[in-house]
C-alpha cells in the first residue's frame, strides 16, 4: 500500500509535466492544426534557460522559472512568426515537416552552442531541499513545487481562456477560423498568443523537470516531447481538459509500468497505448466525431 | 450604401465570378438568386472580405473596402452570416452572441442589442447557457443572425438563410429578415429558394455560372415567365 502511494505521488509529479507539455500541443493543434513538432525544443530551452539564470546569475528557483517562462513565450512566438505564419496557405504536411525542421534546427543548435554533455541543475536550497514523510511515503519538495506550479499554471489558463477577451477569440478561432474572422476577430494576433502560452507553460515545465530529475541536455525534449504529444492525442487533440488528463494518465502508466512491471517497457507501453488510442478511439478519451445539423 | 463593380474571382485558373456588378441602396432587400455553383456564396464571401478579389472593387457608404480585411469591414459596418450558419459549436448561445460584438466597446450598448436580439429570438433566451452546438438547426440560424447583429451592422449579408430548413421554419426565418429591414438594416440576400426571396426583396440579380444574366424589380421577376421556368419551378 505504501508503495502504491509513493508511486502514486511520483506519477503526479512526472504526470504535471507532461500535463504543462501536452497543453501547448493541445492548443496550437486547436488552432492551426498543426502539430508542432518544435514544441519539444521549447521545454527544452526553458530547462536551459531556468539553468543559466541559477547557475550563473544565482538567482532563486521562481526568478528562474519566470525568466524562462518569458524568454519561451518569445522564442514561441518568433517560430509561429518566422517559420510557421509564411505557410499559412500551404497543405498541413508542409507546415508539419516545417516543424520537425525547427525542432532539429533548435536542438542541433543548442548543442552547438552549450556541448552535447549533460549539465546538472545547481543543487537546491533552503526549503526547497527539505523531505516529509507520510507515514512510508516520501514527499519531497519539489514534488509539491511541481503540482502547486502546475496547479497555479493551469487556473491562470482556465481563467484566461475562459473569460477574456483574447481567450474566447483563441476559443473562436479554433472552432470556426471563417466565422471568428468575420465576428472581427484578428486570427494572427491570437495564432501568435496562442503561441505564446504555450510556449510559456512548456518553459515552465522545463524548469521543473530540471529541478526534479537534475539533469538537463540538448535532446532532453524529445522523449517528453512525444510522450506530452501522446498524452494530448490520448485527450483528444484540440481539447484543453483532455491535455491535462491525457498527462497524468500517461505519467501514471509510466510510472506504474516502471515500479510494478519492467522499467524496460515503460516508454513501449506509453506508444502502445497511441497505437490502441488511434485505432480504438481516434478522437480520444473526451473528444466526439462531429456531425452536421440540419 | 454597397456597391459592387466588375468583380472577378478565381480558384486557382479557374474563374468563379466573371465581372459581376450589383448594388444595394440603403434600406433595401436584395436578392442574389441563382443555381447552385452559380458564385452566390463566392460573391458573398469576396463581399465580406473572406476571399480576395482578382480585379474590381468593392464600395461600402462610399468607402472603397476591397483591400480591407473582414475585420475592418466588420468596423465599417458589414455583417455576414455565412452559408451553413457557422455558430461556435463548442460556445454557448450567449458567448456566440457577445462575440458578434467583438469590436464594440460600448457595454450599455451591447447589453441593449442583447436584449433586442432575445426579444427578436425568445428561444435564444431560453438557451442562452446551451452550447451553439446542441441547438437544432433553424435555432441556429436564428443564433447566427442574432450574432450578426450583435455588431450593428448597417449591411447585413445572408447566405441562404433558409438551407436546410423546413419550411414553416423557412417562412418563420423570411418573416424576421423582413423585420430586420425595418428595423432599419440594409439587407443583402444570397438565396437558392428564389420564389421566398423574391417575394421580400425590393430588388433581385440571377447568377449564373458566375455572372450576372438578368437584373430588375423582384416583383417583375417573380412576374417573368424566364425565371419561372428556370428557378420556381414553373412550366
Amino acid at each position: 500500500m505504501g508503495q502504491f502511494l509513493q508511486q502514486v505521488l511520483n506519477s503526479i509529479s512526472i504526470g504535471s509535466i507532461y500535463a504543462l507539455i501536452a497543453l501547448g500541443y493541445t492548443m496550437v493543434y486547436g488552432i492551426i492544426r498543426l502539430i508542432n513538432f518544435a514544441h519539444a525544443s521549447v521545454y527544452m530551452l526553458g530547462a536551459y534557460i531556468g539553468y543559466f539564470a541559477m547557475t550563473y546569475f544565482g538567482l532563486g528557483f521562481f526568478p528562474a522559472i519566470l525568466i524562462a517562462m518569458v524568454l519561451c513565450t518569445i522564442i514561441g512566438v518568433l517560430i509561429e512568426k518566422i517559420a510557421y505564419k509564411p505557410l499559412r496557405n500551404a497543405t498541413r504536411i508542409a507546415v508539419l515537416i516545417t516543424a520537425i525542421g525547427v525542432s532539429m534546427l533548435i536542438e542541433y543548435g543548442m548543442m552547438f552552442f552549450v556541448k552535447a554533455n549533460v549539465r546538472s541543475y545547481p543543487p537546491m536550497t533552503g526549503f526547497l531541499t527539505k523531505t516529509f514523510t507520510l507515514g512510508s511515503m516520501t514527499i519531497t519538495t519539489q514534488q509539491i513545487l511541481i503540482l502547486v506550479v502546475t496547479i497555479v499554471l493551469m487556473v491562470i489558463l482556465q481563467f484566461v481562456v475562459r473569460t477574456t477577451r483574447i481567450g474566447k477569440a483563441m476559443r473562436a478561432v479554433s472552432q470556426d477560423r471563417d466565422a471568428a474572422e468575420l465576428m472581427g476577430i484578428d486570427v494572427n494576433s491570437t495564432i501568435s498568443f496562442t503561441f505564446a502560452i504555450g510556449s510559456a507553460l512548456a518553459g515552465a515545465a522545463g524548469v521543473l523537470v530540471g529541478v526534479y530529475y537534475n539533469s538537463i541536455n540538448p535532446l532532453m525534449g524529445m522523449l517528453p516531447g512525444l510522450k506530452a504529444f501522446v498524452a494530448a492525442v490520448f485527450g483528444g487533440i484540440g481539447l484543453i481538459p483532455g491535455a491535462v488528463l491525457g498527462g497524468y494518465f500517461i505519467g501514471a502508466v509510466e510510472v506504474f509500468v516502471a515500479g510494478y512491471g519492467n522499467s524496460m517497457y515503460r516508454d513501449a507501453v506509453v506508444f502502445a497505448i497511441l497505437i490502441l488510442v488511434l485505432i480504438i478511439k481516434p478522437a480520444g478519451l473526451l473528444g466526439k466525431s462531429t456531425r452536421e445539423k440540419v | 450604401m454597397l456597391e459592387i463593380r466588375d468583380l472577378e474571382v478565381y480558384y486557382g485558373v479557374i474563374r468563379a465570378l466573371k465581372s459581376i456588378s450589383l448594388r444595394v441602396k440603403e434600406g433595401e432587400i436584395v436578392t442574389l438568386i441563382g443555381a447552385n455553383g452559380a458564385g452566390k456564396t463566392t460573391s458573398l464571401r469576396t463581399i465580406s472580405g473572406l476571399l480576395r478579389p482578382h480585379a474590381g472593387s468593392i464600395l461600402l457608404n462610399g468607402v472603397d473596402v476591397t483591400q480591407l480585411s473582414p475585420r475592418e469591414r466588420v468596423k465599417e459596418g458589414m455583417s455576414h452570416v455565412p452559408e451553413g450558419r457557422r455558430v461556435f459549436p463548442m460556445m454557448s448561445v450567449l458567448e456566440n452572441l457577445e462575440l458578434g460584438a467583438f469590436l464594440r466597446r460600448d457595454k450599455e450598448g451591447i447589453e441593449e442589442d442583447l436584449t433586442h436580439v432575445y426579444e427578436r429570438f425568445p428561444i435564444l433566451f431560453d438557451r442562452r447557457k446551451q452550447m451553439a452546438g446542441t441547438l437544432s438547426g433553424g435555432e441556429q440560424q436564428m443564433l447566427a443572425i442574432g450574432r450578426a447583429l450583435m455588431s450593428r451592422p448597417k449591411v447585413l449579408l445572408l447566405d441562404e438563410p433558409s438551407m436546410g430548413l423546413a419550411p414553416l421554419l423557412v417562412q418563420e426565418i423570411f418573416n424576421i429578415i423582413q423585420t430586420i429591414n425595418e428595423a432599419g438594416t440594409t439587407v443583402l440576400l444570397v438565396e437558392q429558394n428564389a420564389n421566398m426571396a423574391l417575394q421580400i426583396a425590393s430588388r433581385a440579380y440571377v447568377l449564373e455560372t458566375g455572372s450576372i444574366v438578368l437584373s430588375g424589380e423582384a416583383k417583375t421577376l417573380l412576374e417573368s415567365e424566364e425565371i419561372k421556368k428556370a428557378y420556381l419551378g414553373g412550366k
